[in-house]
């Protein structure tokens, strides 16, 4: 019977990738092993092989076709006798791929689609008439480190696989090539140690971008992060800082396990001396990387994985830049108020586009960054609403969302109609099994529940 | 092998030997009158004093050109004096006082001074080993030329983060010169109960850096010997290891009951092989000095030690509002 060969996923956030190149063609036998084509993801070219024996009895997408989606039947593959004729009629049985459990990575990932372009008179960060362009994020993310470096000659960018291998993530895709080995360097895999030797180097005067490759392995630098980079200014009595960027991917990926899939946010944003960036859109990756370059301070920017490959408007402006301690009302609103950051927007959008369909219309706060927290903005929404729900992947105990309901508490209490839910992952460390992981994150589906709760319809 | 002693004749003229031993008294009385401050209450938490170790910072320093860096852990107050900060502030940081170096926010155990290049004042074990590696790692992406002496105990020496920074330091050619300053006592355990290895530097040797041990107690071993790893580093050859092996006269802390340890074995060290009573030897039968000479050093010293208590006694205790301050810089620190 003939089967369908699926566009595989390569990568645990893989949802779409280019069919860069077909090794064989229709009539082709191949078996299992054998090279069939050239894939390439947002993080790399890889090649994919065939896991059965046939015939190439039909090639669906054509070598160069972009954003083939995970899943999607690439080519039909014929057993021994069966024609090529015969595919109109081979029945839509089901394949291995497409069996129940084996698209979990797709599955897993949030939906695919970016929310609702954010309305014109509430993105401020721009002039209006600015030309955009659509952008990942991790374009945006490079971009942004790219023309700080061409701007100032003491910006440098350390981690594990920054330059040769493009980044583990292909964060750095062709810095090396720009900036050369004195400035885009490879370390070995020591986060306790090169963080110190950063933290040292932004003593001696550089400006130095280090690149955790998540921030899951930042736990073994954190000692540098907090007692040597955050209070080295207050020590010394303002003699000497640390200006200098932490960065890398943050919070769940896809079905990684309890060790590859924890949200800082929270820890970081308790330390004085540290600030604190999550962006969600790719414009804001950009213009908060540029200031968070060019800040004094020892600054955390947490990034998402899953947003890397999620494409948005970016101004094109010759040096945008978005100030910290601002937050963005993607949606107005004025029914609830709902505070979010970093992916937790994705929830908050989408929770919002649904409600507004039962008539429930929710204000839509972005953060951006934590540590200086734009809680004015917060408050001026929550007297409007009087109703508050925030999200955000990480814990429920001290979290984010924790803080922000005292500040509400202590600075409009009177003005609440109820009480303030937090929306945070479930209280458990993160189960690899897709529906369970699924399960441990926070979803869409709580935060309608949430804002109907507050809001008593 | 044996640790470097100094040469039999060694290349230092009665200037310098006079400047080695005045420098060295004024961290010991220095430290002499913070351990009877800290007694008076005027000194709180943790004091770490430098007795006994005198002849590591002022060897070492007299093998740096301007301009060079170092930084080391808590016990910092000799390595504060020996790169010429002054007494005054140093003392006043300690009593938490508006003159300190650190406006009375650091204390004992972090001081800095950018216009000394002495970037602290560590107080986690190691610390300060790859922040040093990353000092000599700005001054080689700047090309200036600037050796940085990375100090840490041989407790600190036990610490994983030491190992990575040799690595890179190593794979970087780090112009960092790492000074183990072996006092024999991880706080109260032994070297022989901590440290797998007789004889630290040579860990080095695994990372292809070379290293030796030095006679501690003897300023002008120590001054040739950081001589040697200051020629290695400043001509590109990367980082050195200098196991120098001393003896703190005092406790870890204010605080330590000293149980781990004879009061022989100190009496015998402070005895034989006094750092300070080597040189003073040595300048009265070289007849590079009397008695007189040496004394007018002492009245001197105690009179800047005596200064610097004062200070610190009569310097206010910090404004309110500088709990507030040096939290977040304004602007970008610019390097001294």
């Amino acid at each position: 019977m003939a089967t369908e060969i699926l566009m595989p996923a390569l990568s645990p956030t893989m949802e779409e990738g280019t069919l860069a190149k077909w090794l064989v063609k229709e009539g082709d036998t191949v078996s299992s092993g054998d090279i069939m084509a050239e894939i390439e993801t947002d993080k790399a070219t890889m090649e994919f092989e065939a896991v059965d024996e046939g015939i190439i009895g039909k090639i669906l997408v054509a070598e160069g076709t972009e954003g083939v989606k995970v899943n999607t039947a690439i080519a039909v593959l014929l057993e021994e006798g069966e024609s090529a004729d015969d595919i109109g009629s081979a029945a839509p049985a089901p394949t291995p791929a497409a069996a129940e459990e084996a698209p979990a990575p797709a599955a897993a990932a949030p939906a695919t689609e970016a929310p609702a372009a954010p309305q014109t008179d509430t993105t401020p960060d721009w002039p209006e008439g600015t030309t955009l362009k659509q952008q990942t994020v991790r374009e945006a993310l490079r971009d942004g480190m790219a023309e700080e470096m061409r701007r100032d000659e003491t910006v440098f960018l350390m981690g594990e696989e920054v330059a040769e291998y493009q980044g583990a993530y292909k964060i750095s895709q062709g810095m090396l090539d720009e900036f050369g080995a004195k400035r885009v360097i490879d370390t070995p895999i020591t986060e306790h140690g090169f963080a110190g030797i950063a933290t040292g180097a932004a003593f001696g005067g550089l400006r130095p971008i280090v690149e955790f490759m998540t921030f899951n392995f930042a736990m073994q630098a954190i000692d540098h992060i907090i007692n040597s980079a955050a209070k080295t200014l207050y020590m010394s009595g303002g003699q000497m800082g640390a200006p200098m960027v932490f960065r890398g991917p943050n919070g769940a990926a896809a079905r990684v396990g309890a060790q590859h899939s924890q949200d800082y946010a929270a820890w970081y944003m308790q330390i004085p001396g540290l600030k604190v960036v999550m962006p969600y859109s790719a414009s804001d990756y950009k213009g908060l990387m540029k200031t968070a370059i060019r800040d004094p301070n020892p600054i955390i920017f947490l990034e998402n994985e899953i947003l890397y490959g999620r494409t948005f408007d970016v101004p094109e402006l010759d040096d945008y830049t978005v100030p910290f301690g601002k937050a963005r009302i993607w949606r107005e609103g004025s029914d609830v108020t709902i505070v979010s950051f970093g992916i937790g927007m994705q929830y908050a959008l989408e929770a919002a586009e649904k409600l507004a369909e039962d008539g429930i219309s929710a204000e839509v706060l972005d953060l951006r960054t934590l540590r200086p927290m734009d809680t004015a903005s917060i408050i001026k929404s929550v007297m409007k609403t009087n109703r508050c729900v925030t999200v955000e992947e990480g814990w429920p105990q001290g979290s984010v969302g924790n803080y922000i309901s005292s500040v509400i508490m202590q600075e409009a209490f009177d003005y609440l109609d109820a009480p303030v839910i937090n929306c945070t992952g479930k209280d458990v460390p993160m189960p690899y099994a897709a529906n369970l992981e699924k399960h441990a994150l926070v979803t869409t589906d709580e935060v309608i529940e949430a804002v109907k709760k507050v809001t008593y319809s | 092998m044996a640790a470097r002693k100094a040469a039999k004749k060694p290349n230092v003229s009665a200037e310098e030997l006079k400047a080695y031993y005045k420098d060295m008294l004024l961290i010991r009385r220095f430290e002499e009158k913070a351990g009877q401050l800290y007694g008076m209450g005027l000194i709180g938490g943790f004091c770490h004093l430098y007795i006994g170790q005198e002849a590591v910072v002022v060897g070492l320093e007299a093998a740096a050109e301007e301009g060079d860096k170092r930084i080391t852990s808590y016990r910092d107050h000799g390595h504060m004096l020996a790169c010429g900060m002054d007494p005054n502030g140093v003392m006043a940081e300690l009593t938490g006082r508006e003159g300190g170096y650190s406006k009375g926010k650091g204390g004992s155990m972090h001081m800095f001074s950018k216009e000394k290049h002495f970037y602290g004042g560590h107080g986690i074990v190691a610390a300060q080993v790859p922040l040093g590696a990353g000092l000599a790692f700005a001054d080689k992406y700047l090309e200036n030329g600037r050796v940085t002496f990375t100090y840490f105990g041989d407790g600190a020496a036990n610490q994983g983060q030491v190992y990575e920074a040799f690595n890179m330091a190593a794979l970087w050619k780090l112009p960092c010169v790492f000074v183990i300053e072996n006092n024999q006592y991880a706080m109260g355990t032994s070297q022989q109960r901590s440290t797998s290895s007789a004889e630290i530097y040579e860990r080095g040797k695994a990372f292809g850096i070379p290293g030796e041990a030095v006679d501690g107690m003897d300023v002008l071993a120590v001054k040739a010997a950081g001589e040697t790893a200051v020629a290695h580093c400043r001509s590109g050859k990367g980082p050195y290891i200098l196991e120098i092996k001393t003896y703190r006269y005092r406790g870890h802390s204010m605080s330590d009951p000293a149980k781990y340890r004879t009061r022989e074995e100190v009496q015998k060290m402070r005895d034989e092989r006094d750092p300070i009573e080597a040189v003073r030897s040595m300048l009265l039968q070289g007849k590079h000095a009397t008695e007189e000479d040496l004394k007018d050093i002492d009245k001197e010293i105690k009179a800047v030690v005596n200064a610097s208590a004062e200070f610190a006694k009569t310097s206010p205790e910090p404004a309110l509002e500088e709990l507030w301050t040096d939290i977040y810089a304004t602007e970008v620190p610019q390097e001294a």
